[in-house]
C-alpha cells in the first residue's frame, strides 16, 4: 500500500469510490461533490483513521455481529455507539429504535454505558419480516438517531432496503447478527452494509489491586469496510471517563489470539495501541 | 319441552299457514307438510339483533337492541328525537326504516311515538299497515292504545292471562280502574308499563353505543365499492374533522371509521394515537394499513352508502403545528410520536415501549415497560444503581450446574448451555433478598447472593446462588444476565 500525500486527489477518489461503490446512491451530486458524508467520530484516533471517512459514517448500514453466541459484547458496543450517535456535536439529543423479537435489553445495564434510556425505544416484532419493517419506517421517518436491528438473517435484499431507507431518512441503522450455530461457517452472509464488525469479549485487566473483574474489554475487529482493511483492536470501557479508551498492551495476553477470518491480511498499521490481527 | 319441538318463531308465509310460535312442531307439520323447521340459536338471534341496531345508528346515534322474548322476537328502541327532520319527517323516516330493511330481507313493522312504550306497542299491535296509522301524534298515546289488547303493554304472560280473565282484554279497559287494587292484585309492574306507555312515567333507553359529539358523515347516492373510492371518502371526512379540531383546540387520540353497507352490515377500523393529533395527512396513514384489511367483495349493486367518522377519544391540543411528516432534523416530540404511531398501529401498542425505572432491590422488577411518549414524573427519572449490572437480563433465571467452595465463595466452573465456563475473574457476593413485605410475591422469595463472574474467553456473567448456605442442601445455581 502506497500513501498518498495529495489529499485533494485522495479526497476525489474516494468520492468517486463511494459512487461506484453506491454509498449513497441517493445523494445529490453537490453531497458528492463534496464528499458530505455525515461522520461519528470514535474519539479514538486509530479507529478513526482505519475508517475512510474518518469516522463511523451516519446515514449508512453498518453491521455487528458478536463472536459468540449469548454474550453481551455486541448489545454493550452497540449501546457505546448509541450514545455517540445519539448526541450529535451541537444538536439537541436525539431518540433511538431498538428493534428485537424479545427484549432481553436492561435498563440499568444500557445506562451503565451512559446511554439514556428516556430516549431508548424498543420495539418488539414477532416476525423478521415485522422487524426489518419496523426498521425501515424508523430510519425513513428521521425522527430517530440510529435504530439498531437484531435481525437474526437479513439477506442481500433486505440490507439493501435498509441502507436506502437510512440515506433516505439519514438516520444511522445497526444491524446486529448473532453468529451462526457452526463454527465452520464462519463466511459472512452477502450485505450492502457499508462496514461490518465483529464484536467479542476479552478478558479483562485485572482491576486494582488484583481483586474482582476489571474493566471490560472487547476485541473489536472491522471485518469489511468499503474502501477500507481489515483492522483489529482491543477496546476497553472506562467507567471512570465513561467513553471507549483503547487499551493498553495486555499483560497477560492469551496462549494464542483468537482465529482470523480466513484469507484475512496481515495490515500493517503504524499503531502504538493497537493489536496486530494475526493470521 | 318435554321432550315436544316446539315452534319457536315462524315467518309470514308460516303464520298464513295457521302455524303460530308455542305450537308444537308436529302439529305444524299436519298444517302444512311443505313445513321447512331450523333450529332456534337464540345467541345468534342476539347478535343479529344487536347488528341492526347499529345498523340502525343511521338514524340516530340512540338505539337500544331490546332483551330477546322466549318466543325469540325481539325489536330496536330508537330515540329520533331532533332526527326525523333530517329525512323528510317522521312518516318519511319510518318508510325509508321498512324500505331498507325489507330489501334486507328483514320483515320488520316500525312505529313513532311519544313514549318507547307506545312505539312498542303500535308497532306490534296495531291492526292496520298504513304508515299514517303507525305515527302516533304527539300526546296522542291514550288514543293510539285504546283499542290494543292488554299484551301490548309489555306484560309478562301470567298478568295478561289473569287481566282477560276479569274480562279486561282491551287497554282502555283499564284507563277508568282505581289503581290501588290493580297493583295489588298485579303488582306495581302493570302500573309502571301503563303509565310509561301514556308517557306518565319517564323511560330511559340505554343506547346501543355512546353518544359520540364527535361524529361526521358521509351518505352517497349511489353505493361505492372501491377501495380508492372509500379512501378519499375518508380524506374528506378527515379534512373536516381536523378542521374542527384545529378550531376547538383539540386533537384526536384515537378515531373510528364505520362503513355501512347496503346489505345491512357494517365494517369498522380504529386507529389510535400516542399524541393528540389531528394533522389529516398522518391520520390518514395511519388509516391506510386498516384500510387494507377491510372487505371490498361486493357483488353487483351492493357496496357502501354511509360512512361515518366519529372521534371517541379527544384531548385537548394547543399549539397549532406545523406538518408533523416532514423530516425533522432535531428530535421534534411530533415527529417521534409520528413513528411511534405508525409502528404500534400496525405491531400493537405494547409492542412499542421504553424501560423505566421501578424502585426495587429485585433485578427483574427493576426495569418496567412504559409507554414510549410517556412523560410522567416517574418515567423521567435516572436509574438509581451504583453496581454494574449486565446489558441483557433473562426474563427466567437459568438453572446452571456450578461448583463453588463453601459457604459463599464464587463458583469456580459452571456449565451452561453445555458448555463448560471456567471463571477467572470475580466479584461478589451482593446479596439481595426477596421483597417479602409486598403482597404477592412469590412465597420462596429467598435471598440471592449475586456473582460477577468472567471466564477464560472474557466473556462476562451474572450468577446468583439461591438462598444462605446450608450445610444439608446442595445450592442451586442461576444465570440471571450477560455483561457487556
Amino acid at each position: 500500500m502506497s500513501y498518498c500525500h495529495d489529499l485533494v486527489s485522495v479526497e476525489a477518489l474516494r468520492a468517486r469510490i463511494a459512487a461506484l461503490e453506491g454509498i449513497w446512491q441517493h445523494a445529490s451530486d453537490i453531497d458528492r461533490r463534496q464528499n458530505a458524508l455525515p461522520t461519528a467520530p470514535f474519539g479514538l484516533p486509530p479507529v478513526d483513521r482505519a475508517l475512510p471517512w474518518g469516522g463511523l459514517p451516519t446515514a449508512c448500514l453498518h453491521e455487528l455481529a458478536a463472536a459468540a453466541p449469548a454474550d453481551g459484547s455486541a448489545a454493550g458496543f452497540a449501546a457505546t455507539l448509541l450514545v455517540r450517535l445519539g448526541k450529535a456535536e451541537g444538536a439537541r439529543p436525539r431518540s433511538v429504535l431498538w428493534c428485537a423479537a424479545g427484549n432481553g435489553l436492561y435498563g440499568p445495564g444500557l445506562a451503565g454505558y451512559g446511554l439514556d434510556t428516556r430516549r431508548l425505544v424498543l420495539v418488539r416484532g414477532r416476525s423478521q419480516a415485522d422487524l426489518l419493517w419496523a426498521m425501515e419506517e424508523g430510519l425513513r421517518s428521521g425522527a430517530v438517531a440510529a435504530v439498531v436491528g437484531e435481525v437474526p438473517d437479513a439477506d442481500l435484499t433486505a440490507t439493501r432496503r435498509l441502507q436506502l431507507a437510512a440515506e433516505a431518512g439519514r438516520s444511522t441503522a445497526l444491524l446486529l447478527r448473532t453468529p451462526q450455530q457452526k463454527p465452520g461457517e464462519s463466511k459472512p452472509a452477502p450485505s450492502a452494509a457499508v462496514t461490518a464488525w465483529r464484536i467479542g469479549a476479552a478478558p479483562s485487566a485485572p482491576a486494582p489491586y488484583g481483586i474482582g473483574v476489571g474493566a471490560e474489554r472487547w476485541r473489536v475487529e472491522l471485518v469489511r469496510c468499503r474502501g477500507g482493511v481489515q483492522h483489529q483492536w482491543l477496546l476497553e470501557w472506562s467507567d471512570e471517563t465513561h467513553r471507549l479508551v483503547m487499551a493498553s498492551e495486555l499483560r497477560d495476553r492469551p496462549a494464542q489470539a483468537p482465529a482470523g477470518v480466513p484469507g484475512a491480511k496481515t495490515v500493517p498499521f503504524p499503531l502504538r495501541h493497537a493489536e496486530r490481527l494475526a493470521v | 319441552m318435554r321432550g315436544r319441538l316446539i315452534i319457536v318463531a315462524a315467518d309470514r308465509a308460516a303464520q298464513s299457514a295457521g302455524i303460530f310460535p308455542g305450537q308444537p312442531l308436529a302439529d305444524a307439520r299436519a298444517l302444512e307438510p311443505a313445513l321447512r323447521a331450523l333450529d332456534a340459536d337464540l345467541g345468534a338471534d342476539r347478535q343479529a339483533l344487536e347488528h341492526l341496531a347499529e345498523w340502525c345508528t343511521r338514524y340516530t346515534p340512540w338505539t337500544a337492541p331490546e332483551e330477546l322474548e322466549p318466543g325469540g322476537a325481539g325489536g330496536v328502541f330508537l330515540d329520533v328525537s331532533g332526527c326525523a327532520h333530517l329525512f323528510g319527517g317522521e312518516a318519511a323516516l319510518l318508510a325509508d326504516i321498512a324500505t331498507r330493511l325489507e330489501r334486507n330481507g328483514v320483515s320488520a313493522r316500525a312505529a313513532i311515538a311519544d313514549t318507547a312504550g307506545a312505539a312498542w306497542a303500535v308497532a306490534r299491535f296495531a291492526s292496520s299497515n298504513l304508515i299514517g296509522d303507525l305515527v302516533v301524534p304527539p300526546g296522542g298515546q291514550c288514543g293510539a292504545l285504546a283499542a290494543l289488547p292488554v299484551a301490548a303493554l309489555r306484560l309478562s304472560p301470567e298478568t295478561t292471562a289473569g287481566l282477560e280473565r276479569l274480562g279486561l282484554r282491551r287497554i282502555d279497559a283499564l284507563y277508568p280502574l282505581p289503581r290501588a287494587p290493580l297493583a295489588r292484585r298485579f303488582g306495581m309492574h302493570l302500573c309502571r308499563r301503563l303509565d310509561q306507555a301514556l308517557g306518565r312515567l319517564d323511560e330511559p333507553i340505554s343506547p346501543h353505543l355512546p353518544h359520540e359529539p364527535w361524529r361526521l358523515q358521509l351518505a352517497f347516492a349511489e353505493p361505492i365499492g372501491r377501495r380508492e373510492d372509500v379512501a378519499a371518502g375518508l380524506e374528506r371526512l378527515l379534512a373536516a374533522l381536523c378542521h374542527r379540531l384545529a378550531e376547538e383546540m383539540q386533537g384526536a387520540r384515537r378515531l373510528a371509521f364505520t362503513l355501512y353497507r347496503t346489505d345491512g352490515t357494517t365494517q369498522r377500523a380504529e386507529i389510535g394515537t400516542s399524541l393528540p393529533m389531528r394533522e389529516g395527512r398522518h391520520l390518514s396513514r395511519l388509516f391506510a394499513e386498516k384500510l387494507d384489511r377491510l372487505d371490498y367483495d361486493f357483488s353487483f349493486g351492493l357496496g357502501v352508502d354511509l360512512m361515518v367518522l366519529t372521534a371517541p377519544v379527544v384531548e385537548p391540543l394547543e399549539a397549532a403545528q406545523a406538518s408533523l411528516v416532514a423530516v425533522a432534523n432535531d428530535d421534534a416530540p411530533e415527529a417521534l410520536g409520528a413513528l411511534v404511531d405508525r409502528l404500534a398501529n400496525r405491531l400493537g401498542p405494547p409492542a412499542i415501549c421504553r424501560l423505566i425505572p421501578v424502585e426495587s432491590h429485585l433485578p427483574e422488577r427493576a426495569q418496567r415497560a412504559a409507554p414510549p411518549l410517556d412523560s410522567a414524573r416517574e418515567a423521567l427519572a435516572a436509574w438509581r444503581q451504583t453496581r454494574p449490572r449486565p446489558v441483557r437480563l433473562f426474563a427466567q433465571p437459568q438453572p446452571v450446574d456450578a461448583i463453588a467452595p463453601v459457604p459463599d465463595d464464587p463458583p469456580l466452573l459452571f456449565r451452561w448451555r453445555a458448555k463448560l465456563h471456567r471463571v477467572r475473574l470475580s466479584d461478589g457476593p451482593e446479596r439481595i433478598a426477596g421483597e417479602w413485605w409486598r403482597a404477592g410475591a412469590p412465597a420462596g422469595a429467598e435471598i440471592r447472593d449475586y456473582y460477577r463472574v468472567e471466564d477464560e474467553d472474557g466473556r462476562r456473567f451474572w450468577l446468583y446462588r439461591e438462598g444462605l448456605y446450608h450445610p444439608a442442601k446442595t445450592p442451586r445455581w442461576f444465570l440471571h444476565g450477560l455483561f457487556g
